[in-house]
């Protein structure tokens, strides 16, 4: 049976990005709908109605909601390029180093926008604590996943927005001075194409500042 | 090499229970450390240094931290016995139980510590959520379909707390969600969650304590 995959997501949001990223690191050719959150397409809402959030894979007219969800589903699915390693303790450490990111980091940073003198300082205090915790797992590896790129690199792209937004806004949020090797990190994966075909695309990196300032809470997980 | 399991625990945690009862399906033996959270132990601190919270499972001297994660890891190391997830990768995807964490949890908190016009909201808004819930369980026996399964893992503690938060909220679960009892009642009959969970009356009393704790009354 020939293959069909289609991404429902949204330009804005990062779990979305995240898939994109995933479906290309392991070459699956795929279709894109771009949802607008007003006004959602009638597929979405049918495969995924208890959310209706994006983004949700739809594989073989299947649908899987959750971003870690879904790459997992690939991760499984595909067997090229896995993501997560076999041992189930570097699984474990993966998926707890994950939710970290979007459990503590992702909502401390989508505070920021929300907050103003010295409540923003301690916010970005709060976010460096939380960089020294992703600064440790760099120790001794090239990505997160070792040698190789892998689940816990995806789910970090995060940090490569703040830093190209950060010259945006001229407001540095991630320290790359205190944090050499995420610095470095973000350096060595900026240079892969299949990552700067899921950034942001320059001209709408101003849109997605003034749209995380307004910290929406439709889009996804 | 003989395995050492260790579990860091505190007996109402709902989060720990996930973790006993995943021990217990396996069949693995382990060592339950009972943590006091005003005075958490070193080990504690040196195991979960990002968190400091409990449960941690340490597996041969190296900790699992976040009780989803744990279950997975467990379902991944002693897999030749009552596998929790399914096989297939699609099954797997749709029987994720992630969603319900944080909800149901933060939820259920609301209507034990507000009152007057806070309470009734959160009372609503927890009953809704278990509606939901007890519409995904449908007819099945389990979440996880003919058996007992990961979603069943995850979500079974909360019964433990259903008699505090019926108390406290003044209202019936029962009454609300029959099907969902009847399932919390078809997984109380499991040896590994009799075993995992604390009496409903004794979780009231640990509540009532941190009601006055919390000046809240």
């Amino acid at each position: 049976m020939e293959e069909e995959v289609k991404l429902h997501g949204m330009w804005a949001s990062p779990f979305s990005r995240r898939v994109e990223l995933a479906l290309k690191l392991k070459a699956i050719p795929y279709q894109y709908i771009e949802e607008d959150l007003s006004n959602k397409t009638p597929s979405l809402l049918r495969y995924n109605p208890v959310h209706k959030k994006v983004p949700v894979l739809v594989h073989n007219d299947k649908p899987v909601a959750e971003s870690m969800v879904i790459i997992e589903y690939m991760d499984e699915t595909w067997e090229n390029n896995p993501f997560l390693p076999r041992d189930p303790y570097e699984r474990a450490m993966a998926r707890f180093y994950a939710k970290f990111i979007d459990d503590k980091l992702l909502p401390t940073l989508a505070k920021l926008g929300q907050t103003a003198g010295k409540e923003k300082e301690e916010t970005i205090e709060e976010i460096h604590e939380q960089q020294k915790v992703l600064e440790d797992e760099l120790k001794g590896k090239q990505f997160f996943g070792g040698q190789r790129i892998g689940y816990l690199d995806i789910v970090a792209m995060i940090l490569v927005w703040l830093h190209l937004t950060g010259s945006i806004t001229g407001q540095k949020v991630l320290s790359t001075e205190k944090f050499p090797l995420i610095y470095e990190w973000i350096e060595r994966v900026m240079k892969m194409e299949v990552v700067n075909e899921c950034l942001i695309p320059e001209e709408k990196r101003q849109d997605w500042i003034q749209l995380a300032q307004r910290a929406p809470k439709s889009a996804s997980n | 090499m003989a395995e050492e399991v260790v579990l860091l625990d505190f007996w109402p945690s709902l989060f720990g229970m996930r973790s006993r009862i995943a021990l217990a399906e396996k069949g693995i033996k382990y060592e339950y450390k009972e943590e006091d959270l005003r005075n958490k132990s070193a080990l504690l601190l040196q195991m979960n240094p990002v968190h400091k919270k409990i449960p941690v499972l340490i597996h041969n001297g190296k900790p699992v931290c976040e009780s989803l994660i744990q279950v997975q890891y467990i379902d991944e190391v002693w897999h030749d016995k009552a596998p929790l997830l399914p096989s297939d990768p699609y099954q797997k995807a749709t029987v994720r139980a992630d969603y319900i964490d944080k909800k149901i949890y933060d939820l259920g908190s609301r209507v034990w510590k507000t009152k007057g016009e806070e309470q009734a909201t959160a009372k609503k808004e927890f009953i809704e959520s278990l509606k939901l819930i007890e519409k995904e369980l449908g007819d099945k026996p389990y979440f996880g379909g003919e058996s007992f399964g990961y979603v069943d893992v995850a979500f079974i503690p909360f019964y433990s707390w259903f008699y505090a938060y019926e108390k406290c909220g003044n209202f019936s679960i029962e009454a609300e969600c029959p099907k969902l009892i009847a399932w919390a009642k078809r997984c109380m009959q499991k040896e590994s969650v009799a075993k995992s969970l604390p009496d409903q009356q004794k979780v009231y009393d640990f509540i009532l304590q941190m009601k006055k704790h919390f000046g809240i009354e």
